[in-house]
């Protein structure tokens, strides 16, 4: 009784000290912004937490087969997760296929030629681009690129490169390929505004004393500023790749939801998010959502490494450069 | 020989600048495409009906996206509710309190937290709130979004109040304010034009998103019935109707997707255009 009243004046006496201590607000404001500071570590901390209790009853019932497994059978309890990741897999590769010659291109132009004035409005231009959200991607997509392509372009690529087993099959729109075409623009800005940056952070000299020495342009860029600035074109790249990985919406409405592993480009597919988008919300029974989950975190796991990657990328070459 | 040389250099060169022009141009050229689809598309499917009314069950045509409108408003009112007080404070105190090992490993999770797929952060979001409350929710949207907007409000605070001089810091000091008051009345003032225009940034990035509301806000065909219930989203709206066969949902999701686009891109031009006349402009 005697100790317990004792500690409770205790605890009022440390409790008015620091009340007095706090009045004058600056212990709180650095409290505040302390907390809001380690909250974001809970929060990510939450999210790995989450994601990693949740899936495990995939994890036990399936262990590592759960990623070569091809059969993803809600119905019969059974689920394997390689068509997904097949499926991001190739529509992320061929987006970067498509975007990184443009990509390099467009920033090599706008670091490299365009006069400063012209450049900044352009690159303003692009960055507009990466703004636009993912939902008018896909919209634009079903409506406008899977007919482009069902009736123009597929039946030229099939005309000439019909031989080709990426080119094999029936195309009904809905494919790898037009998924890809839809990631490949929407990664484009992120390659463009970082590559510049990258670009303009090679120093002026390295430019002209290769214009001394009687080189043209294009051979003092080609031969002397991409190589200093490869290592961030390269981190710039990854980070595309990431963007690309986590895609979701624009992939979903143009993909054609089959899980499927097959070489054909035209045939459609499936991929981990847009797996994620369609079925989490009516999936039935904790096998299932648990599978979902676990793909959750296998995306999860392949964004954080690769954009790790893009950031060593850039900060050495930005290092480097000044 | 050495003219034959020199003229092929002249050749590539020109050749490799024409193209590297060509590749921006065409990159660009996508931009306005969409632009310019969206209006034609979107103005002749919007009209006053869009904005004031409810949608109309299925195979009746007409009717609008009033309470997805208001959906979107709540759900993104939550978000920033959520999401900027935390990266804001967050983002005060790797300016101006943090030590250095601290900022590292903070500044990290904040690029790793920036980099989760939406959909990543829509199941988090899902397992924390949808499911011990049994129900969907405005709520779970919010917060999901909430949490998108964290990194962003982070390292926004953080570039505009380093941009601040120090001059600035030393004489509120020396006039005996204390550190807090130094901070929340001098320097955070001093950088608000660029914090308002980022946290603007910062919505306009979230507004769109779609994946992460698809299992937590959900979406439905009438008014919600609060903040603990389900509510339609524009964006998930123009998801629905895109992928539905009916030819009039398709009108409402280019309605839909014109006014979000408009949207998204009226608060970015307008926010970058404070950004670069501000007078602290700490763009790198």
């Amino acid at each position: 009784m005697a100790t317990s009243t004792l500690s409770q004046q205790d605890s009022r006496l440390a409790v008015h000290s620091l009340f007095k201590r706090a009045r004058g607000g600056d212990e709180i404001a650095y409290l505040l912004t302390l907390a809001s500071a380690v909250g974001i570590l809970v929060i990510v901390g939450l999210i790995v937490v989450e994601l990693w209790i949740n899936s495990q009853p995939t994890v036990h019932r399936f262990g590592f087969s759960f990623l070569t497994g091809t059969r993803w059978d809600p119905n019969g309890d059974h689920f394997g997760a390689l068509p997904f990741i097949y499926g991001t897999c190739v529509t992320s590769l061929l987006a970067l296929l498509i975007a990184v010659p443009f990509g390099v291109a467009a920033s090599i132009f706008l670091a490299e030629m365009a006069p400063p004035g012209i450049s900044n409005v352009l690159t303003f231009l692009i960055e507009l681009l990466a703004a636009v959200p993912s939902v008018i991607y896909g919209l634009i997509g079903i409506f406008v690129l899977v007919p482009f392509n069902r009736d123009y372009l597929v039946p030229v690529l099939t005309h000439l490169f019909g031989y080709l087993p990426i080119f094999k099959g029936d195309f009904y729109g809905v494919s790898f390929l037009s998924a890809g075409l839809v990631l490949s623009v929407m990664v484009v800005p992120f390659i463009v505004s970082v590559s510049r940056e990258v670009l303009l952070a090679v120093p002026r000299e390295q430019r002209e004393a290769s214009l001394a020495l009687g080189t043209t342009k294009w051979e003092t860029t080609w031969q002397i500023v991409i190589p200093n600035a490869s290592t961030g074109i390269i981190g710039s790249i990854f980070l595309a790749l990431a963007r690309a990985l986590g895609e979701t919406m624009a992939v979903t409405m143009v993909i054609g939801n089959t899980p499927k592993i097959t070489a054909s480009l035209l045939s459609p597919g499936y991929s981990i998010a847009a797996v994620i988008a369609n079925e989490f919300a009516e999936a039935s029974g904790s096998l299932y959502v648990s599978s979902l989950i676990f793909l959750g975190l296998v995306l999860f796991g392949l964004t954080i490494v690769i954009n790790a990657l893009a950031r060593i990328f850039v900060i050495t070459t930005q290092r480097r450069g000044s | 020989m050495m003219v034959e040389i020199s003229r092929q250099r002249k050749v590539v060169n020109a050749v490799m600048l024409s193209l590297s022009g060509l590749c921006t141009v065409v990159v660009i050229a996508v931009l306005f495409f969409i632009l310019g689809y969206l209006l034609w598309h979107g103005i002749s499917s919007l009209n006053l009906d869009f904005f004031t009314k409810l949608p109309k069950p299925s195979g009746e045509s007409g009717g609008g996206m009033a309470n997805a409108i208001v959906g979107s408003g709540k759900v993104l009112l939550l978000a920033t509710a959520i999401g900027v007080p935390v990266g804001f404070l967050a983002g005060v105190y790797l300016a101006e309190y943090s030590g250095k090992a601290f900022a590292f490993l903070l500044r990290y999770v904040v690029d790793l937290l920036n980099g989760v797929p939406s959909i990543v952060i829509g199941i988090v979001a899902y397992a924390v709130v949808v499911r011990p409350m049994r129900h969907y929710s405005t709520f779970a949207g919010g917060l999901a979004l909430g949490i998108m907007m964290i990194p962003i409000a982070v390292r926004t605070t953080e570039e505009f109040l380093r941009a601040i001089p120090n001059s600035l810091r030393e004489g509120a000091l020396a006039l005996g304010a204390t550190k807090a008051k130094t901070v929340f009345t001098v320097v955070v003032p001093a950088a608000i034009s660029g914090l308002v225009s980022g946290m603007m940034l910062n919505l306009a990035r979230v507004a769109g998103e779609t994946a992460p509301l698809l299992f937590t806000a959900l979406g439905n065909t009438f008014w919600s019935k609060g903040w603990l219930a389900p509510t339609a989203t524009l964006p998930v709206m123009i998801y629905n109707y895109a992928i539905a066969p009916e030819e009039d949902l398709h009108k409402q999701a280019w309605a839909a997707g014109f006014v979000l686009l408009t949207l998204v891109l009226l608060i970015n031009v307008t926010a970058r255009v404070i950004i670069a006349r501000g007078p602290a402009s700490a763009r790198r």
